[in-house]
């Protein structure tokens, strides 16, 4: 509760919860807004925005509907953001806590292959994944889940490091708890508010880097996304600029209000930001 | 007596007046200092002494102007030469800092850039103050490391703080506040972070410097012992009000204040216990440690070879029921070090562990797991060491839920324990925050009971509380221990303490124990020459806290509760006898 | 250093020999047999023929043995064939390489000067309208998608307002020389630059300003405010030095990032690097150069990291021991 109250009290979360709100119940209520399969063609092509109240974003180059497809690529969007972060945390978590709670060699190494995930640059990975794979929704869900995971785990790792040298957790030791209840219990829930910070910052990115996945043509065929949106309409910029203007908007208001709500969590999580009260 | 009985011809240096500061909204007190009011003399070291929250470096910091945005001076004046400090513009404030008042921080490891060298930031101080010269400040900083007793200043000069120990860098700070010969001198606890031995030599440097330079110094402390050895005048602050001021003679002999007399009377004051531990010894003994040893290995990678540190050099000690064994060392000693090897929080290289005649040194962690709850340890923070996530109750039984028993009866055990070690009932379903530190570290204590251990390690278990909370929580551990007649191994930097609790005492250094003995002896005759040089190191030799609330209590006062120890030693004799 | 330096390209062979061992496996997963597609090109789909050229490239060897002949060929320059193009992969990726490297070195330098400029400004302006200013525009940067902007800013600056060129690294055809073609490359590089440099301005924005603030909070800026040095200097000589090492840390990490960005960036502006080498690759299957571009990427970004961990010793002073 005391949680709500303090995240309610900052300004650009709440903005940013409404946003990621409305986007969320037009993803749900896509189908229901837009019955027609948004890769139909309904109207005339070219529709300026505004020129028919039907479509009020206008139509591309094959009548298709522009508001349609960004109702539906919502969904795409927000699915394979959230999905494939937590793949990733998963990942991420396993290896961090293993490699900081053992340390040692079991660490260097975990580390070293680590390392090597977040030294490849990382889109040009999921580039090759996706490509090799063949497009679908889980190899991109995959694909960025592996490109985005050894951020977690350097940053589990660190935590564990330091938790496991703190004396609640020595006494838990001393007190003959076994090792998995004392990751489980005295150990990861201290971790938890970093883990929720960067994990809310990842779904923004994943989404990002979901939309480039389909502007270079690597998106699912079977559904709508802004991405593809916005790569289809590259080649008819001159002609038509609403075709690409809109649904970067949408994944600029969608990652944007991702990465209010996560800062928000980040000031409401970090003790040292609030007044320290003896 | 008054200010100006001492000094009728000189103005002060310094006044403080009716100075109030008033703390945000949500703190338990309005003011974070109300109505303070002081002199500072030329030439005489004046200390402010206080609990951990009772203000007294606020007034330091207000002076300096460097106090948090957060809090501004509501109320009364600063005045320094005739002008007001708190409404000085700030050109005119930063001109005075470092040329006028200069300032010795506590931490000597977070005072300097990492970035810089210590050349370049003595230098600084002389560059912002109009030294143009690059010759004569190169020349001048040579001078001041030199004086300040750093060895080879045309060589440190290129070092940067990392490569210095604490009381280089300490002596480094203290180089650039000299720098430009100022008429005031802050040091807000600026030996509290550094070893004994160390801190000794630092008091030795202030002091010396006050007496060349004839500065006035504004010597923030907790320690009544480093007040002894320095302080001219003392000023007693309790929850940002001052409660005592008076010459050190006054305030040290015959304190007037109850909160003076009763910080006083719990200072360690080194009088061992002794006695209780003989008749025990005949028994076989509980924990005997052979030939143990430990080194660090660090860095070591792919393609690099690691740093070696040892850390435990065959150490061999012995310890029965009843007994209380005290583990003495400066940091880096290995003490801690050798509290975990025991515990088996860190693995030894090689000797062994003998509790109750079987070798522990050797088995795994699954093996000692079911003997772990026989051997429990109390920590050093009172703070870190309760997970603040679960409350006193899941704090207290986790352990014996983990060994097998069922929750209901671990509670039952758990409220005991809480009645044993001073707290209430109500604690059970509390979180660790509620709780002071003080009262934190009595759950700590409760929660190494909760196990019926018959070894108890207590690592630096009093360091991190105030004087008069430490004393309390060493009785209470002096107390179960003899109730229980558990054998207890007391890990602490601080020999006074060590000295009151212990029947016996190791002193280490660098790993190896350089003496062993009873209490009593190693304090009054050490043999060594490091024992003596650590003893020698101890602030406030001169001057005995015991003698002077026994010399109050035959007056009719109110003091508060002495300690009930067996017998008193006096500082700063060496005779065996005793 | 000597012995640091050698570490440290031990750990970087390591690391490119760890990329070829996964770029073999992933061309091994690659859809399609490579001697069918082989066979295809050459027009004929007869059996024997895929059989033969299959021992000709040695497909019919071991795993294990097939991996080791990669890897002697990649270490010996030999990335493969593109039958598409009827070249060695290598040599079309050397023919656009420098056109990357000069995108994406143009853009490090411009987002890390920037965003460090920006986020000094907003820290030393903190809780002002400056800093508001300046962190909103970070975080709406920081969620744009990079293809995005560039596609409106070429509608905004070159569709509409005509300042500079949409496409293309210089006019084509224009058969410039010597300082008047490196001028017609500085126009045409203005948008990819800003563009693909933007977002990662907005990151080391948000970086910067939020380790200035920390360092401002630091015992030692105490230490030089008591010693009397004036605020400017104690921005520029602690407080900044100190606050820029974990951006440049993080900048190092992120340069292999920006390569990446590069392959959106090229599409758009039909820049001649590996980035629009990889998305033509991606448009005609042509798996041997869209993996060659992966390995010849993770080599520049190895060595960019390799050449940031020599610098950061001469940055600070604390690593020459560590």
């Amino acid at each position: 509760m005391d949680f709500v109250k303090r995240f309610s009290k900052n300004y650009g979360a709440v903005v940013g919860a409404i946003i990621l709100g409305l986007i969320v119940l037009m993803a749900i209520a896509a189908p229901v807004l837009f019955p027609v399969d948004p890769w139909r063609t309904v109207a005339m092509p070219l529709l300026r925005p505004f020129e028919d109240a039907q479509y009020p974003l206008g139509t591309d180059m094959l009548g298709r509907d522009i508001a349609a497809g960004i109702a539906h690529g919502a969904k795409v969007s927000l699915l394979i953001g959230t999905v494939s972060t937590l793949v990733a945390v998963l990942i991420g978590v396993s290896v961090g806590a293993v490699a900081g709670f053992y340390g040692g060699i079991i660490d260097d190494l975990l580390m070293r292959f680590t390392e090597f995930f977040q030294i490849i640059p990382a889109f040009a990975m999921a580039v090759v994944l996706v490509a090799i794979f063949s497009p679908s929704i889980t190899s991109i869900t995959l694909a960025i889940a592996v490109v985005s995971w050894p951020g977690v785990a350097r940053l589990v790792r660190a935590e564990f490091l330091s938790l496991r040298e703190r004396e609640f957790v020595q006494a838990a030791v001393v007190v003959g708890q076994s090792v998995p209840r004392i990751i489980m219990t005295q150990i990861l829930p201290n971790a938890m508010s970093p883990i929720i910070v960067t994990a809310s910052l990842m779904v923004a990115t994943a989404i990002l880097t979901e939309s480039a996945l389909s502007f270079l043509g690597l998106g699912d065929r079977n559904v709508m996304s802004w991405g593809f949106m916005i790569g289809a309409a590259r080649t008819m910029l001159r002609e038509a600029w609403w075709m690409s203007f809109f649904p970067g908007f949408a994944i600029l208001l969608a990652v944007l209000a991702i990465n209010l709500i996560g800062e928000g969590i980040n000031d409401v999580m970090n003790p040292h930001l609030r007044g320290r009260k003896q | 007596m008054t200010t100006d009985q001492r000094h009728m011809s000189e103005p002060p240096l310094l006044s403080v007046r009716n100075l109030s500061i008033r703390l945000p909204e949500g703190f338990d007190r309005e003011y974070a200092i109300e109505d303070i009011t002081y002199d500072l003399d030329p030439g005489e070291i004046l200390c402010v002494v206080g609990e951990s929250g009772s203000g007294k470096s606020m007034t330091a910091n207000a002076i300096m102007g460097l106090l948090p945005e957060l809090l501004k001076p509501v109320r009364g004046s600063i005045e320094y030469r005739g002008r007001d400090l708190l409404t000085l513009p700030e050109e005119e404030k930063r001109e005075l800092r470092g040329r006028d008042i200069a300032m010795v921080f506590q931490e000597p490891l977070s005072a300097l850039n990492p970035l810089m060298t210590v050349g370049e930031q003595i230098d600084e101080v002389l560059l912002v103050h109009g030294e143009t010269d690059s010759g004569v400040r190169l020349k001048r900083v040579l001078e001041l490391l030199d004086f300040v007793g750093l060895p080879e200043p045309a060589t440190i000069r290129n070092s940067y703080p990392f490569r210095l120990s604490g009381g280089q860098r300490q002596r480094v700070v203290i180089a650039m506040a000299l720098a430009l010969e100022p008429s005031i001198l802050i040091a807000d606890e600026p030996t509290t972070a550094l070893d004994v031995t160390t801190q000794a030599q630092i008091l030795d440097l202030i002091k010396r410097i006050q007496r060349i330079k004839g500065m006035g110094v504004i010597f923030v402390t907790h320690d009544f012992g480093v007040v002894a050895d320095i302080a001219d005048r003392v000023i007693v602050m309790e929850k940002g009000l001052v409660v005592e001021q008076g010459t050190a003679e006054q305030v040290l002999n015959q304190p007037r204040h109850p909160y003076t007399q009763r910080l006083i009377a719990a200072v360690p004051h080194g009088a061992a216990a002794g006695g209780s531990g003989a008749a025990v010894h005949e028994q076989a003994p509980l924990l005997e440690l052979r030939d143990l040893n430990k080194t660090y290995r660090t860095g070591g990678g792919l393609f690099s070879k690691p740093r070696v540190v040892p850390a435990v050099q065959h150490v061999s000690l012995t310890l029965h029921r009843g007994q209380t064994l005290g583990v003495v060392g400066e940091s880096g000693s290995g003490k801690s070090t050798l509290g975990r090897i025991i515990i088996k929080l860190l693995q030894s290289d090689s000797g062994q562990i003998l509790y109750h005649g079987q070798d522990i040194a050797p088995l795994s962690q699954a093996a000692f797991r079911p003997m772990r709850k026989r051997i429990q340890m109390i920590f050093q923070d009172p703070f870190a060491s309760l997970n603040p996530r679960h409350t006193v109750g899941r704090i207290l039984t986790d352990g014996p839920v983990a060994n097998g028993v069922a929750r209901p009866e671990a509670r039952q055990r758990a409220e005991e324990l809480l009645a044993l070690v001073g707290l209430d009932a109500s604690a059970y379903g509390r979180y660790p925050h509620e709780f002071s530190g003080g009262q934190r570290q009595r759950i700590g204590i409760a929660r190494a009971l909760m196990l019926d251990p018959d070894l108890l390690i207590a690592d630096e278990s009093v360091s991190a509380l105030d004087v008069s909370v430490q004393e309390q929580v060493l009785r209470l551990l002096k107390e179960i221990q003899e109730r229980l007649q558990l054998g207890m191994i007391f890990i602490t930097h601080d020999l006074r303490v060590a000295a009151q609790i212990c029947d016996d005492i190791i002193v280490m250094r660098r790993g190896e124990v350089v003496e062993s003995g009873p209490a009593a002896r190693i304090f009054d005759a050490p043999q060594h020459e490091y024992t003596q040089r650590l003893i020698a190191a101890i602030p406030g030799k001169d001057w005995n806290p015991r003698q002077v609330i026994e010399s109050l209590q035959e007056e009719p006062s109110d003091v508060a509760h002495a300690s009930p120890a067996s017998r008193t030693l006096r500082w700063g004799t060496a005779d065996p006898a005793a | 250093m000597m012995s640091f330096t050698l570490q440290r390209v031990m750990k970087a062979f390591v690391v490119i020999l760890g990329v070829v061992i996964l770029n073999f496996f992933l061309i091994k997963m690659a859809p399609g047999d490579p001697a069918v597609i082989l066979a295809g090109e050459a027009g004929s789909g007869d059996p024997q023929f895929v059989e033969r050229l299959r021992a000709e490239f040695g497909l019919d060897q071991p795993v294990l043995v097939q991996l080791w002949n990669y890897v002697s060929g990649v270490l010996r320059g030999d990335l493969g064939f593109s039958y598409r193009n009827q070249v060695p992969v290598l040599d079309l990726i050397l023919d656009r390489l420098p056109a990357t490297l000069l995108l994406t070195g143009a853009a490090f330098v411009f987002s890390l000067v920037t965003g460090i400029l920006f986020g000094v400004l907003a820290a030393r302006n903190r809780g002002n309208v400056l800093d508001s200013i300046i962190t909103t525009l970070a975080l709406i940067f920081y969620a744009t998608p990079l293809f995005w902007i560039a596609l409106m800013a070429v509608l905004l600056f070159s569709l509409n307002l005509g300042w500079v060129p949409p496409f293309d690294m210089e006019t084509i055809g224009a058969g410039y020389t010597g300082w008047r073609r490196a001028l017609d490359i500085a126009h045409h590089m203005i948008l990819p630059v800003v563009t693909l440099g933007l977002f990662y301005t907005a990151i080391y924005t948000r970086l910067t300003r939020a380790s200035m603030l920390e360092v401002m909070g630091l015992d030692f800026v105490k230490t030089a405010r008591a010693k009397g040095v004036p605020k400017r200097r104690i921005i520029r000589r602690h407080v900044l030095r100190n606050a820029i090492l974990p951006v440049f840390t993080f900048a190092s990490m992120q340069a292999g990032q920006l390569v990446g960005g590069a392959i959106l960036t090229e599409t758009v502006f039909a820049w001649p690097g590996i980035g629009r080498l990889m998305f033509d690759a991606l448009m005609q299957r042509d798996y041997p150069v869209l993996l060659g571009v992966f390995l010849v990427t993770a080599i520049v970004v190895v060595a960019i990291n390799f050449i940031a961990d020599l610098l950061y010793r001469f940055v600070d002073p604390r690593i020459a021991i560590a």
